[in-house]
């Protein structure tokens, strides 16, 4: 877009840091500026190019751009319709030639720096359908209203990545018995611009780690993966917060402990060790708080969108995902009487383990009027989605209350 | 300054051409809020009295989305700036610390909430063609 190019000619020219100047003052130029305008070459590119019109902006900076549910209807998501959560500010230069990928820590026997391209010819490469879905997607819904991007039901997709198995790369290395986590590392700038910072640096015990489906990626939906989501390399683990799947991805580290990164701290991606009553204060040490793992049992109503008007009459033919972290899905059902009674749907078995299952189904309105159509699914263990608001946590995390769409016959 | 001057002007008219960039902002948490009180066009905040203040501390690192799409107590968006100042070189505040609360307790504090599932609101209706 033009604006990288002003941006780009006006670094050529000047520095930032005076520029930055110029404009903390907001004043300099006041009179040449158009109301309202924010000079947009300053910040990052804009995260919404390709991405469709209907997306929702939670923050520009960072950028942190939502999912209206129904443009979730792809099987596959595609990347204008993918959801972006991101912690820091894009990196400013992307060597692709010489991109490296270091795995290092305590628990390696030795560390060692891979090429992409040595990536690329020295592993076998898998393709996978995963669902990314972030820790607080939901967050919305929990009153007292709890801290953090106030997701509404999308931060969530499922697309197909393609890349080699981190454990194939770390039987590679060559990893110590005492090994406990792993951490990523990532090229994004921390928001604060200070390079010693490092803006989101998380991870999974090795176990998750060393699962066939835990990725180092290079492609998504069969091409390069876009700047935004993490190109060029990016380390994918589906059924955890998409936060454990670092974007620009330069090193992992295999830890003897758990790995305590940015954003592994505080109550960041935790929640309280006993139930609380909403809204309290508990103090964040590891006492009090655990890490979230595997995201809970979920599922959308994606066709028809939100409120749809039918003749009377007529069936209602209606379709989505479900999906539920680590596990699969057994059963979905949907409701037109708000919950007292529930009708089985169609559902696809996953493509593969951790992508999510489409589910199906039609209904009959027994008179006109105004419906909520609801949806519950229920994992393989037997647990379902509540209606209400889950356990509020002070991370607003893990809302996987049943969604539902407004429907008028007649 | 030349040089800055064109490239500012570039860049405004660019924004200006595209007014569906701001216009795609999703504002449904400021709903509530909309009729009774003033915006400031730049950042979305509200105005008062101690709006200058809030966007010469805080908006050099983030987003304004990030105060506006959030409602906390007094002591609430306290302990975010320790936060901030721990985590993300967030300046001591001085005697501005004492007007950016005031503001954000003025304007940004938990509202009531009636149901554990809120009625569904703002329904955009439309006919669904059937086949």
């Amino acid at each position: 877009m033009n604006s990288e190019l002003n941006r780009r000619d006006f670094l050529k020219q000047g520095s930032l840091t005076a520029l930055a100047t110029a404009m903390g003052s907001q004043i300099v130029f006041a009179n040449r500026m158009p109301a309202g305008y924010r000079p947009i070459f300053l910040d990052e590119k804009d995260a919404l190019k390709g991405k469709s019109a209907e997306m929702i902006v939670q923050g520009d900076k960072p950028w942190n751009v939502e999912t209206p549910v129904h443009l979730l209807d792809d099987r596959i998501t595609p990347v204008e319709k993918m959801f972006i959560r991101n912690n820091g500010l894009v990196p400013e230069k992307i060597d692709v030639a010489n991109w490296t990928l270091t795995i290092d820590g305590e628990s390696v026997k030795a560390p060692k720096t891979y090429t992409l391209a040595e990536l690329k010819k020295k592993f076998k490469p898998y393709t996978y359908q995963l669902v990314l879905e972030c820790g607080g997607n939901g967050r919305s819904g929990f009153q007292p209203q709890a801290s953090g991007n106030q997701w509404g039901q999308g931060a969530v997709h499922c697309a197909q990545w393609t890349g080699v198995r981190l454990k194939d790369i770390l039987n590679d290395v060559g990893i110590k018995g005492d090994a406990v986590y792993i951490g990523y590392h990532g090229k994004d700038l921390h928001l604060s611009r200070d390079p010693k910072k490092e803006s989101i640096s998380r991870g999974v015990p090795i176990a998750k780690a060393m699962e066939d489906e835990t990725l180092i990626a290079w492609q998504m939906n069969g091409t390069d993966i876009p700047e935004f989501h993490g190109y060029p390399l990016r380390l994918v683990i589906g059924g955890w917060p998409a936060s454990v799947s670092g974007k620009w991805l330069s090193g992992i580290s295999v830890r003897n402990k758990v790995h305590d990164g940015a954003k592994m701290e505080g109550h960041s991606y935790k929640l309280p060790r006993n139930p609380v009553a909403p809204g309290t204060d508990i103090p964040a040490t590891d006492e009090y708080y655990k890490i979230i793992e595997s995201m809970p049992v979920k599922s959308l109503i994606t066709y028809p969108k939100t409120g749809a008007m039918i003749d009377p009459g007529k069936e209602l033919a209606l379709r989505g995902h479900a999906w539920a972290g680590d596990h699969a899905v057994k059963k979905v059902e949907v409701s037109i009487d708000f919950g007292a009674t529930w009708k089985e749907c169609k559902l696809e078995a996953p493509v593969n383990r951790l992508a999510w299952q489409h589910w199906n189904t039609n209904i009959k309105f027994p008179a006109n009027g105004y419906y909520e159509v609801w949806v519950k699914a229920t994992d393989d263990k037997g647990t379902a989605q509540p209606m209400l608001a889950p356990a509020w946590n002070p991370g607003g995390y893990l809302n996987n209350a049943c969604e539902r769409i407004a429907v008028k016959v007649g | 300054m030349k040089i800055l001057l064109i490239a500012m002007l570039g860049a405004g008219i660019l924004l200006q051409t595209l007014p569906e960039t701001t216009a795609r902002y999703n504002n449904n948490v400021l709903v509530t809020l909309a009729d009774t009180t003033k915006k400031d066009p730049e950042t979305g905040l509200i105005v008062d009295e101690n709006l200058y203040m809030v966007k010469a501390q805080c908006t050099s690192c983030h987003s304004t989305k990030l105060i506006t799409a959030n409602r906390f107590t007094r002591d609430g968006w306290k302990q975010k700036i320790r936060w901030m100042q721990a985590n993300h070189n967030l300046w001591q505040l001085g005697d501005a610390e004492k007007p950016v609360l005031d503001y954000l307790e003025k304007n940004y504090s938990p509202t009531a909430s009636v149901a554990r599932r809120a009625p569904l609101k703002d329904i955009k209706w439309y006919k669904l063609e059937q086949n």
